[in-house]
C-alpha cells in the first residue's frame, strides 16, 4: 500500500505540470489585463507596470520565469493587492478558510450518515419524509440566497448571531457561516447514504445476520454501516474540494477573510498571479484528498485491493 | 438637608459613573466601506474605498473639513504668488510620523517626486500635473526628479512652483495623491514600507491590523496635532462587496454606515429607517460614449437623433429608483470655479412626442427606418443596473429605427474594448477627481501622439474639434475666473452641441447613517473623514 501511495504522488506531478500549464495559457487568451480599469492609465506608467510584472516578455518567457519561480517555491507577486505577495495572501486567507469548510465537513459528514441511516430504517415513514424535506430545502436553496436569509433571520430578526465578520477565536461568527456551506454537503450525504443503506439492508448478508437473531442496533453497526459507507466515502474527496472552493458566496457575505473570494475575483481582475497560485492550491488539496479516500477505501472494503 | 445631601451624592456617584464608563470604553466607528483596499500607500490607490482609510490616517499640506472643503492640514497657512504660480506652505509646529520622526517639507518634496517617477506607477499622478515639470517627470522626459516645481525652502516651509496659474489646485492638495510619505521609511523599506511591521501615520488615525477579505483597523493617533477634537477611538473599515449583506448587518446593528445601498430597497429604508439614508447629488456623470471614428456614428445628426430620443426623466426615478438626476450636459451641477448658467440645450425642454418626432425624421434622412433600423451593438460592464439601462435605452431607440444587439462583459474586458476603439456605443461613467470643469472636458479632449500612436486617454468615443482643445488649452492658462468658466462653458456647448458623447444621468452618493453618529455632512465630494464624526452608544 505504501508503495502504491508513493506511485499515486508520483504520478500527481505531471498532472499539475499540465494544469499550470493550461491554466497559464488560459488565462491569459482571456481579453482584457490586470490593469484595465475604469479609467486609462497613461502610457508610460502602462508600460512601467508591464515591465514590473513581467509582462512585457514573450509570452513563453513569462510562462518559463513563473515556472522557474514556483519551483523555488515562490508563487509572485499580486498584480492588484499591492500590499501583499501570493503566498502572503493565501497563508492569511487558507487557515481561515480551512477551518470553515473542515468544520462544516465534519459536522455535514456526521448529521448526513446519522441522517441518512435514520431515513433509510425508516423508510417511508414520517421521518423519512421529514428527513428529505430539509434534505431538498439544502439542496434547492442557493447558497447565497440561504446566508442572506439565515443572516436575515437569525441576525437581524432574532439577534442571536452575529449577522458577519470576524472576530478572531470566536465561534458564534462561525456559526452561519458554517451552516450554509454545510447544509448541502449534509443534504448530498444523506441522500447518498439513506440510498445506499436501503439497498444494503436488503442484501443478503444482512439476511442472515437478522436471521441468526441480531438485534436492529447490532445488525447496523456491525454489518450494515461499512459497505453502505462506500458510496459516501467516494464522495467525500470531491465534497471537501467543493467546500473549499464553494465557499465564495459564504465569505463575501459574511465578510470572511478567506482564499475563496480571490478564486473568482482574482480572475475578473485578471489578477493573474493570485489565480495561478489559488488554482495550484486546489489542484493539491484535491489530488491528496483523493489519495485519502482512496486508501480508505481499502480499509473499507475488502474487494479492493491495491497494487 | 439630609435628603439633598443624599440625592447630592446619588447624582455625584452617578456622573462620575458615566464619566468613567465613557472614559472607560473606547468609542468605536463600524464602517462598512465595500471592496478590499488594493494598497495603503497614497501613491497606489484609486478607489474611494481606498480613500476613506488613506484620508484618515495620512494628512496632506491641506485637509478636507466635514463638507469636503480645503482647510489646513499639516500647513497651518500658505501664500499665493500673485500672478498665482508660486505657492508657499508653511508647516505647523511639532508634527511627527507615529514612529516619532518630525514630518519635514523634505517629506513632501519626496513624496511628490516619489508620485511622479514613472517607476512607482501611479495611477492618478495626471492629477498633480498643474505642478511644473510634473507631466514631463511623469512620462520619462526629464529624468532628473530636482526638477520638480515642489522645493523645500527650510524643515518647515514647502514652495510649490506650477506650470500655470490653477484655481483648483488647494482642491486638488487635498487628493491622496498629494499627501506625504515617510522619507526615512520609504528609504530603508521601499514600497513595503506600509508593511503592518513598518506603517506610520502623520493623520488623526493610525493603522494597526489589515486582514485582507475582512477589515483594516484603525486607532486614534494621539500624536496628532488637533487630537483633543477627535472623539471616535477607533475605526473598523470593514470590506463588505454584497450590498443587501451590508444592509443585513446595517439592521442587526453591527455597522453604523453604509457606504452604499441596493437601490431598490430605497424605498423600504426610507420607511423603515427614516432619516437615515442620505441620497445626495455627487460630482460625476453616467454616460454613453459614441465610437465616432467610423460610420454611422461620425455623423452629428445621427448622435443627435440616439440622444433626443432618450427620456432620461424616467431614469433616475424609475429605473435605478434613487431619484438620480436627468443630465443634458457635460459638467455636474455645483462644480466648482464654474460660475454661469448650467448648459441646457433647446430640446431637453421640447415635449418627448415632439422629440422622437425629430429623431425619426433625422433617422429617415439617413436611410433608416424600424423596418430597416440601423444595427448597433450596445456595451456595457456586467451590472445589474447598467443591463435595466441599456434595455430601457433600445427601447426607446427601438421606434426611431435603430436596433440594439446588447453586449454585456466584465469590467477588465469591457474597458479593454472601449480604449482600442472596439465598440459602437458603450457605457462609461466619470466622478469628478476634484471639483472643476476642465476634470470632466477632459475626457473629449483629442489624443496626443506617442510615438506613431494616438493615446485618447479617457476619451473612448474619440471626439475630436480643434475649437474645443483650443478652449481647453486658453482655460488652462488663464487667471481670470470668470474669464476661464466662460471658456469653460464655450467648450461645454461646443461639445454638447456636436453631441460629442450621451450624458445619461448625474451621480449620486448613497449612504446610510445610524441616528448615533452624528458630524456627518452630505457633500458633494462625499469624502466624510472620521474625525470629524462623533458616535454615542
Amino acid at each position: 500500500m505504501l508503495g502504491y501511495a508513493l506511485r499515486r504522488v508520483l504520478s500527481a506531478i505531471p498532472i499539475a505540470l499540465i494544469a499550470v500549464t493550461v491554466c497559464f495559457f488560459v488565462l491569459r487568451l482571456a481579453p482584457g489585463g490586470p490593469f484595465d480599469g475604469e479609467r486609462a492609465l497613461p502610457p508610460t506608467v502602462l508600460a512601467n507596470l508591464r515591465a514590473h510584472y513581467n509582462l512585457d516578455q514573450p509570452l513563453v518567457v513569462q510562462y518559463l520565469i513563473y515556472i522557474w519561480r514556483l519551483l523555488q517555491g515562490d508563487l509572485g507577486p499580486s498584480m492588484v493587492i499591492d500590499g501583499f505577495n501570493v503566498s502572503q495572501l493565501i497563508s492569511i486567507g487558507f487557515p481561515f478558510t480551512l477551518t470553515v469548510a473542515m468544520s462544516a465537513f465534519v459536522i455535514a459528514t456526521v448529521i448526513g450518515v446519522i441522517a441518512g441511516m435514520i431515513a433509510a430504517v425508516n423508510q417511508n415513514k414520517w421521518p423519512d419524509y421529514v428527513l428529505v424535506l430539509v434534505v431538498m430545502l439544502g439542496v434547492v436553496i442557493p447558497n447565497f440566497l440561504m446566508a442572506a436569509l439565515l443572516q436575515l433571520w437569525f441576525g437581524v430578526y432574532l439577534g442571536w448571531l452575529p449577522a458577519g465578520g470576524w472576530v478572531a477565536g470566536s465561534i458564534p461568527h462561525l456559526v452561519l457561516p458554517v451552516t450554509v456551506l454545510a447544509w448541502p454537503h449534509a443534504a448530498r450525504i444523506s441522500r447518498l447514504m439513506r440510498g445506499s443503506m436501503i439497498e444494503v439492508l436488503g442484501t443478503n448478508f444482512v439476511r442472515t445476520a437478522r436471521s441468526k437473531g441480531l438485534g436492529q442496533r447490532l445488525v447496523l453497526a456491525r454489518h450494515a454501516i461499512k459497505p453502505a459507507l462506500l458510496p459516501v466515502v467516494s464522495y467525500l474527496g470531491p465534497g471537501m474540494s467543493y467546500l473549499l472552493t464553494g465557499s465564495l458566496a459564504v465569505e463575501q457575505i459574511f465578510g470572511l477573510p478567506g482564499i475563496g473570494k480571490y478564486f473568482v475575483t482574482a480572475a475578473l481582475n485578471r489578477d493573474y498571479g493570485v489565480v495561478l497560485g489559488t488554482t495550484i492550491l486546489y489542484m493539491f488539496i484535491i489530488l491528496a484528498l483523493n489519495l485519502i479516500v482512496d486508501l480508505v477505501y481499502a480499509w473499507l472494503d475488502p474487494k479492493v485491493r491495491y497494487r | 438637608m439630609k435628603f439633598t445631601q443624599t440625592l447630592t451624592a446619588v447624582a455625584t456617584a452617578g456622573v462620575m459613573a458615566l464619566m468613567m464608563s465613557t472614559a472607560a470604553s473606547a468609542v468605536t466607528l463600524q464602517m462598512h466601506n465595500g471592496a478590499d483596499p488594493g494598497s495603503l500607500d497614497p501613491h497606489k490607490v484609486s478607489g474611494d474605498w481606498e480613500n476613506r482609510i488613506v484620508g484618515d490616517y495620512i494628512e496632506g499640506l491641506v485637509t478636507e473639513d466635514a463638507k469636503a472643503d480645503a482647510i489646513p492640514g499639516q500647513a497651518e497657512s500658505w501664500d499665493i504668488s500673485e500672478d498665482g504660480t508660486v505657492y508657499t506652505f508653511h508647516l505647523r509646529d511639532g508634527i511627527k510620523w507615529t514612529d516619532g520622526e518630525p514630518v519635514t517639507a523634505e517629506d513632501f518634496v519626496f513624496a511628490f517626486q516619489r508620485l511622479m517617477n514613472p517607476a512607482t506607477a501611479s495611477d492618478y499622478a495626471y492629477l498633480q500635473y498643474p505642478i511644473k515639470n510634473a507631466a514631463k517627470i511623469n512620462s520619462g522626459e526629464i529624468t532628473d526628479f530636482s526638477e520638480l516645481g515642489v522645493k523645500a525652502l527650510d524643515d518647515k516651509t514647502v514652495e510649490i512652483t506650477l506650470e500655470a496659474p490653477t484655481p483648483f489646485f488647494l482642491q486638488a492638495l487635498t487628493h491622496y495623491t498629494a499627501y506625504p510619505v515617510p522619507k526615512h521609511l520609504v528609504d530603508e523599506y521601499g514600497d513595503a514600507w506600509t508593511n503592518m511591521d513598518h506603517i506610520v501615520a502623520n493623520g488623526p488615525y493610525k493603522i494597526t491590523e489589515w486582514l485582507p477579505g475582512s477589515y483594516v483597523h484603525s486607532v486614534k493617533n494621539d500624536d496628532y496635532y488637533d487630537a483633543a477634537n477627535v472623539q471616535i477611538d477607533e475605526v473598523y473599515y470593514h470590506v463588505l462587496e454584497d450590498q443587501a449583506a451590508a444592509l443585513n448587518r446595517y439592521r442587526a446593528g453591527e455597522f453604523d454606515i453604509l457606504t452604499d445601498f441596493p437601490a431598490d430597497q430605497y424605498q423600504w429604508i426610507q420607511d423603515n429607517l427614516p432619516g437615515q439614508a442620505h441620497v445626495e447629488p455627487f460630482l460625476g456623470v453616467y454616460y454613453y460614449v459614441l465610437n465616432q471614428e467610423k460610420p454611422p456614428l461620425n455623423d452629428p445628426n445621427i448622435r443627435e437623433a440616439l440622444s433626443i430620443s432618450i427620456m432620461r426623466d424616467v431614469i433616475g426615478p424609475d429605473i435605478l429608483g434613487t431619484g438620480e438626476l436627468p443630465a443634458y450636459g457635460w459638467v455636474p451641477e455645483g462644480t466648482a470655479n464654474y460660475q454661469g448658467e448650467t448648459y441646457m440645450p433647446a430640446w431637453a425642454k421640447m415635449p418627448y412626442e415632439d422629440r422622437v418626432a425629430k429623431a425619426k425624421g433625422i433617422m429617415e434622412a439617413a436611410g433608416y427606418t424600424p423596418d430597416n433600423p440601423l444595427t448597433l451593438q450596445l456595451r456595457y460592464n456586467t451590472n445589474d443596473n447598467h443591463q435595466r439601462i441599456a434595455v430601457a435605452i433600445a427601447a426607446m431607440w427601438e421606434p426611431i429605427g435603430v436596433k440594439v444587439e446588447l453586449f454585456n462583459a466584465e469590467t477588465a474586458v469591457h474597458y479593454d474594448a472601449l480604449r482600442a476603439g472596439d465598440f459602437q456605443v458603450g457605457r462609461a461613467g466619470w466622478l469628478l477627481d476634484y471639483s472643476d470643469a476642465s476634470n470632466t472636458l477632459d475626457l473629449l479632449k483629442t489624443g496626443t501622439m506617442q510615438g506613431d500612436t494616438m493615446n485618447w486617454g479617457n476619451n473612448y468615443g474619440r471626439y475630436s474639434n480643434p475649437e474645443f482643445d483650443k478652449l481647453l488649452a486658453a482655460a488652462s492658462s488663464e487667471q481670470d475666473l470668470t474669464k476661464r468658466a466662460g471658456e469653460l462653458h464655450a467648450a461645454e456647448t461646443l461639445a454638447m452641441d456636436q453631441f460629442a458623447a450621451i450624458p445619461i444621468y448625474w451621480y449620486v452618493s448613497k449612504n446610510i447613517v445610524s441616528p448615533k453618529v452624528t458630524g456627518f455632512e452630505d457633500n458633494a465630494k462625499d469624502v466624510h473623514r472620521t474625525r470629524w464624526l462623533t458616535k454615542s452608544e
